[in-house]
């Protein structure tokens, strides 16, 4: 995301960027991260002594539809980073508005399922479901409202005429952490609401 | 973000670089040296405020029923003591030396990413204020540096104490969490011409797997932390019992980083010894794959055993075992490693300086804390033996005895090149001994008074059951511990007023360290170096047929460095800031975390499109 100009990159060892090793290695670290959250949830599944219960709260379609969304929005992405690579401004500023859309759908979605929820007479107080659940797809739509921050970043960069084909990869380390983002979903979707 | 120090072809030369000086040429200094001088200065400053800490507590258990210490106020002492030395000494004395000397070693002009490394220095300092700033509250934290669930729920620790901790901590993790990407990335990709993999000195090796284990390690007790911090704070129930709570979990969690964390603090010491035993052998590290395989071992196996904390939970035969199993194969590429340090000795031209004595001290009383270690691998030893000062004796051999015997041995060689001034070898022998006696006087009655049946963190002891002579012993112990800090201190300062006059290359080194002028200039190498094998100066003295001239001082025209910055420092406020509000949420409410995350991002948006230079 900086202004200089990467054609002057010095040689790496790898061959490979820093800023793409450096993603990376912090995607392996999130691993954990998401790891520890996860292993949490299951671990207090089924010990509550009250309710609400995940069988009686929680909702497969519309957050189906916002799963399909945010996995279509990582081949959206790819799609964009191919009009970066490219040079294809067209491709690149209308998938990558694409995947912002899907990203703030799926923000959009939780923060609807949250404020049902709390409705429905869950929260974080409530019992070990409400204060697992709560911290985990919290803390995973956390993460997607950052990646739509820094997705929105690289493309009014874009949109400026600011993202030519060698700058594309300030674009593709934002879509590591996207797919890195949508992939976590991919566990959590099934252990959370698949596995009530 | 990648603002790699290279020189360019066809770079429009600057003016030569001028040695800055001034306060805010440090706040905005980028450069890998300056902000390993920083975490020295600083982790060296927590590193004296947790060794005061230790006395004090000293002094109260120097007698029985002593009241010196109030009882709340010991279970703060201790909490920070342990928290202190931990994440604030030894931790960032380690970080000093990957900052100065990593890129030295690898050939490299700075580390992969210049400002984030600032970055993380300023996030653990203000981290490191923060947790200390609780004394000035009355409230530093009193839950153990484990901070076991329940003790650190609402209910039974009320006051801001835990809160502290809990906040503290995670700006800490932020910190680390930054630097190890750096540092990772830094040795992967910054390595010079020729510097495969298994040609890197054995102090990157070391600091290259610490950096894997923060990775990995970090991230499990920021989790843990969040849990602890939703339930003081936002009144959730994760480690409640009587709302199907796990306390367990906790301690589950607290291991899987707390004990990759143990090798997180002695394998950077591992590296320093490793560096200076060849040299002052006058002879190549002896087994260097197998040290670094044995490495890789250690940090492997650290993940699987942490419940070796727990024995005495009751986890159930078969958990036991393995953990027990786990355990004791440690001991394997542990005793490889001390093997071949002993190797590297063999038969070697001593040269009986300052540095050697502190390694070899290192070696001794890392022996004594391994073999104590393997005892209470074994459960039925483990149950009588936890909770006592048997464990105290333990980790004071391997984290003081190891880790700090070997900072220390650190210091001593590389001083020269990190401030162009030899440290006086007279008080460093002094310095020696007294740490030495001073150690083991303190220590060594641990193992007996623990056998013996003394359980640790409690604030004192009655009289008549045997204690009181060997805690007199300790007093005086420590008291001749602290004592040899003060000798250091003095040399550091004697060697401050003399000129500066340490030569380039002072004990025949084998790294590309002792290439450059002592101390380095900002660009660290006027041509990039080119390596052929594994010990690159000394085959370039062989090569040369003798010591090779001293380095020229040169201009360094031409050569690009990234420039300075203050985004790091601003954006490393914003992080505490950040931490902080969350901590004050019933005070300043929603609104001010929102400010604190708003500042935080105009933090990172600055940073992000400041032009690198």
């Amino acid at each position: 995301m900086t202004d200089h100009a990467h054609a002057l990159h010095p040689p790496t060892t790898t061959g490979l960027d820093n800023r793409k090793v450096a993603i990376w290695t912090f995607i392996g670290s999130e691993c954990l991260f998401f790891a520890s959250l996860i292993s949490t949830y299951l671990v207090y599944k089924g010990r509550d002594t009250r309710g609400p219960t995940p069988d009686e709260i929680l909702q497969i379609p519309l957050v189906t539809f916002g799963t399909a969304l945010l996995l279509f929005s990582s081949l959206f992405v790819v799609l964009a980073l191919n009009g970066a690579q490219s040079g294809n401004r067209k491709r690149l500023i209308l998938w990558l508005g694409m995947t912002i859309v899907c990203g703030l759908f799926f923000v959009g979605m939780q923060v609807y399922e949250f404020q049902h929820f709390v409705h429905e007479g869950l929260k974080m107080q409530t019992n070990l479901f409400g204060a697992s659940f709560y911290t985990l797809t919290g803390f995973h739509g956390t993460h997607v409202t950052i990646g739509v921050i820094w997705l929105i970043t690289v493309f009014i960069t874009a949109l400026r005429g600011k993202l030519p084909p060698e700058r594309a990869l300030n674009l593709e380390i934002a879509a590591l952490y996207w797919h890195f983002v949508d992939v976590v979903w991919i566990v959590i979707f099934p252990v959370v609401y698949l596995m009530k | 973000m990648s603002t790699s120090a290279v020189s360019h072809p066809g770079h429009v030369p600057a003016a030569a670089h001028a040695e800055k000086t001034g306060i805010w040429s440090w706040i905005t200094t980028v450069d890998h040296k300056r902000i390993g001088v920083l975490y020295g200065a600083s982790a060296f400053l927590f590193f004296l405020i947790g060794g005061l800490e230790a006395l004090l507590l000293r002094i109260q258990l120097g007698s029985p029923e002593n009241t010196f210490l109030s009882p709340e106020l010991y279970n703060q002492l201790f909490t920070m003591h342990g928290t202190t030395m931990i994440f604030l000494g030894i931790m960032p004395l380690s970080a000093a030396f990957f900052n100065f000397f990593i890129p030295l070693m690898i050939g490299a002009r700075d580390v992969a990413f210049p400002r984030l490394n600032a970055f993380s220095f300023w996030v653990f300092l203000l981290g490191g204020l923060f947790l200390n700033s609780s004394f000035l509250f009355g409230a530093a934290p009193n839950g153990g540096w484990f901070g076991y669930a329940n003790l650190t729920s609402r209910q039974y620790s009320p006051g801001l104490n835990i809160d502290f901790w809990v906040i503290g901590l995670q700006i800490l993790g932020v910190s680390s969490l930054a630097a190890a990407v750096n540092f990772f990335t830094t040795v992967v990709n910054m390595r010079a011409k020729g510097m495969k993999l298994m040609r890197m000195p054995m102090f990157v090796w070391m600091s290259f797997i610490t950096q894997v284990l923060l990775l990995l390690a970090f991230p499990v007790i920021t989790v843990a932390l969040i849990l602890l911090m939703f339930d003081r704070l936002f009144g959730t129930m994760f480690f409640t019992a009587s709302l199907g709570g796990d306390p367990l979990l906790w301690q589950h969690l607290f291991w899987i980083f707390g004990h990759p964390e143990v090798y997180i603090l002695i394998l950077p010491a591992f590296g320093i010894v490793s560096e200076i035993l060849p040299v002052f052998s006058r002879k190549p590290l002896f087994g260097y794959a197998a040290m670094v395989f044995s490495g890789v071992f250690i940090a492997f196996l650290g993940f699987g055993v942490w419940s070796h904390h727990m024995f005495a939970t009751g986890m159930g035969p078969i958990a036991d075992t393995v953990f027990a199993l786990g355990t004791m194969l440690i001991a394997i590429p542990t005793g490889v490693k001390i093997f071949n340090w002993i190797g590297t000795l063999a038969g070697g031209s001593l040269q009986m300086k300052t540095p050697l004595y502190f390694c070899l001290g290192f070696i001794a009383m890392f022996i004594i804390g391994g073999l104590s270690g393997v005892m209470h691998a074994s459960p039925p030893a483990d149950l009588q033996q936890t909770d006592s000062y048997f464990i105290v004796a333990h980790f004071h051999y391997v984290m003081f005895g190891g880790s700090m015997f070997a900072l220390v041995a650190g210091a001593y060689y590389w001083w020269p090149k990190m401030f162009g001034r030899m440290l006086s070898e007279g008080l460093g022998k002094v310095h020696f001994w007294l740490m030495l006696i001073g150690f083991n006087l303190t220590f060594f009655p641990m193992h007996f008074l623990g056998l013996h049946g003394m359980p640790r963190r409690v604030y004192t002891y009655p009289a008549g059951l045997g204690f009181e002579t060997m805690n007199m012993i300790e007093t005086v112990g420590s008291m001749i511990l602290g004592f040899s800090f003060l000798v250091f201190i003095y040399n550091m300062i004697v060697t401050a007023r003399r000129p500066a006059d340490a030569p380039a290359d002072p004990w025949n080194g084998a790294t590309l360290e002792w290439s450059i002028p002592s101390p380095p200039q900002e660009f660290n190498f006027a041509d990039e170096p080119e390596v052929h094998s594994r010990d690159p100066l000394w085959e370039r003295k062989r090569a040369h047929g003798g010591p090779l001239p001293e380095p020229q001082r040169v201009s360094g025209a031409g050569i690009h460095l990234p420039n300075p910055s203050f985004w790091p420092i601003v954006t490393a406020l914003g992080v505490a800031s950040v931490f902080i509000s969350i901590m004050m949420v019933h005070t300043i409410g929603p609104i001010g975390i929102a400010a604190a995350v708003l500042f935080f991002f105009f933090g990172v948006f600055k940073w992000a499109f400041e032009p690198a230079g």
